[in-house]
């Protein structure tokens, strides 16, 4: 898994439970090492050893701590930029969605070896979504779950979002629009990140 | 056919930044997202050369030079504040008239900043958006390998402040001689202690630089090696400052004779770019001695007090540690003609 993946997860835990918290983790999980390094890679092995222990030591079901960090991912200032990026999606919350199939190409174009497995919206009419995360990355469903969730307070739409267990080789998260510009959302302004 | 203001309305889809000039230079219609950049002050009426200035090509003032160079890419920029930059593309219509599509070009990341541009003011197919997406997906990236390479670069200072390797020379470093040290008197075993310094060596670093003075090093510790069992230490411990352990030899016509032959080997004239590097050293040996049960540090101690014998003695040469050698360093250093006192006094000594 890219490190990139493992230092958001990281900058997560440290976030919300504190420091100690997440050297307890790491000492768990016994790789050897206390930080990820957001540009190296590690192996499938080691991350899962972090998810191991991320369980066994926070004593918090996986899925919701993973969908707490899709929130987190977007809506924490400290990490401004991938919420900047998603926000390149489109000028709407709709075309947010529709550009999600586009996610995993985009974040090859940035960083190379950064591999995301596809991304597909199936579009149901009437404001009904359905988007299927494939496999490859486990807990992809859950994490962007909480990414949805948190893209539409930003833009300022009211949605519904229900993970629906798995199916074939996807996840399937399914998402009802109930309500555009349901609030004032946060502004984005296409120069602001070109310092 | 279509009329004008059909043309106007299909560019402004297609591409939202054109204008459409008269015969004359006069622009009729402007593009919503070019309009943009300009909302105090429409475009349509004024004449294309007065809002725009024509960088390359140069020379360009009127209709018919510019359908004279229609094939050619425009470099244009306006001629009030924000004074942007922008490329432009040529194409002549019916009637005299033209059509120039212009585009931001590089100028684009300053160009959302000062328009306040949003995804909107571009055509679906046009490409600035995804380059907009690039240049801060690649800051970013850059921006984390940086910190990665700042982090890596900390390391390996502190990784190089821990080892025990001098990099220059391949040779142990202080801290290895310290934890051989304190081992070999821990268990006891016998061993000595020669200290050398290089004698010249500062003439050398003076008269044909650092690079010099790093070649003679790395030549000087290969001697080293070479002249010493596999068994023994031989680390750099200051600039030109070595010191060799011999464990488990004690007999001091042996050592004696390792200090001459590794003075003589040292004094072999090493070539340096054309020139010829001239250095000796000055060598004194201390042995270590179960009953004494001396530290490290005064073992050390001890070795430099006979080394500085030995460069009393004019240099180039070995001398033993011995028993109030160092009160007699102290009272030839107060005799003034000490260089010529010296080799005596020293010679005496060790005989």
């Amino acid at each position: 898994m890219h490190g990139l993946i493992n230092r958001a997860i990281q900058s997560f835990v440290c976030a919300t439970y504190g420091e100690a918290r997440w050297i307890e983790v790491m000492h768990d999980a016994n790789l050897g090492f206390s930080e990820f390094e957001a540009m190296l890679v590690y192996t499938p092995e080691q991350s899962a050893k972090l998810l191991d222990s991320l369980q066994r030591v926070l004593e918090r079901p996986l899925d919701e701590m993973l969908e707490d960090m899709g929130t987190f991912l977007v809506s924490n200032p400290e990490v401004e930029a991938l919420r900047r990026l998603l926000r390149f999606g489109g000028v709407t919350y709709v075309e947010f969605l529709h550009s999600l199939d586009d996610l995993p190409d985009r974040a090859r174009l940035a960083v190379s070896d950064l591999y995301l497995p596809g991304l597909e919206l199936l579009d149901h009419g009437q404001g009904k979504f359905s988007l299927l995360c494939q496999t490859g990355l486990p807990g992809y469903g859950s994490v962007m779950m909480g990414v949805l969730r948190a893209m539409a307070d930003d833009y300022g739409d009211l949605v519904l979002l229900e993970h629906c267990g798995d199916r074939e080789d996807a996840e399937v998260i399914s998402v009802t629009l109930i309500e555009t510009d349901f609030a004032e959302g946060r502004s984005f302004d296409l120069g602001a990140g070109a310092v | 056919m279509i009329n004008q203001d059909q043309l106007a309305g299909l560019a402004s889809r297609l591409c939202p930044m054109f204008v459409i000039l008269d015969a004359e230079g006069v622009i009729e219609a402007a593009g919503p997202t070019l309009e943009k950049l300009r909302p105090d002050a429409p475009l349509p009426g004024r004449s294309f050369f007065e809002v725009f200035q024509m960088n390359r090509p140069r020379n360009i003032a009127t209709m018919s030079d510019l359908k004279k160079v229609r094939a050619l890419k425009l470099h244009l920029q306006f001629r009030d504040p924000p004074q942007t930059g922008l490329k432009g593309v040529f194409a002549p219509l019916p009637a005299g008239k033209a059509l120039v599509d212009l585009s931001f070009g590089i100028s684009i990341l300053d160009a959302v900043r000062d328009y306040d541009l949003t995804s909107a003011d571009f055509s679906p197919t046009d490409l600035t958006i995804e380059l907009l997406y690039l240049v801060e997906a690649k800051s970013a990236a850059m921006e984390a390998s940086r910190q990665l390479n700042l982090r890596l670069q900390g390391a390996k200072i502190a990784a190089e402040e821990q080892a025990f390797t001098d990099t220059l020379t391949g040779l142990k470093n202080r801290r290895a001689m310290d934890h051989i040290l304190d081992r070999l008197i821990t268990s006891e075993r016998p061993f000595s202690v020669m200290h050398v310094d290089l004698d010249y060596f500062k003439t050398v670093n003076d008269t044909l630089g650092h690079a010099a003075g790093d070649a003679v090093l790395q030549k000087v510790a290969a001697v080293m090696v070479a002249e010493t069992r596999k068994s023994d230490t031989v680390a750099r411990v200051g600039g030109d400052e070595f010191v060799l352990i011999f464990e488990g030899l004690t007999d001091r016509q042996r050592l004696e004779s390792v200090a001459g032959r590794l003075i003589s080997s040292l004094e072999e004239p090493i070539p340096y770019g054309g020139h010829m590097c001239n250095v000796s050293a000055s060598v004194g040996t201390t042995i270590g001695n179960r009953a004494s049960r001396l530290d490290a540090a005064e073992l050390i101690h001890q070795a430099d007090v006979a080394l500085y014998a030995a460069k009393r003695a004019g240099k180039a040469c070995h001398r033993f540690f011995k028993p109030g050698m160092e009160a007699e360093s102290i009272a030839v250093a107060s005799q003034p003609t000490e260089g010529e006192e010296a080799p005596d006094a020293a010679r005496r000594r060790t005989e």
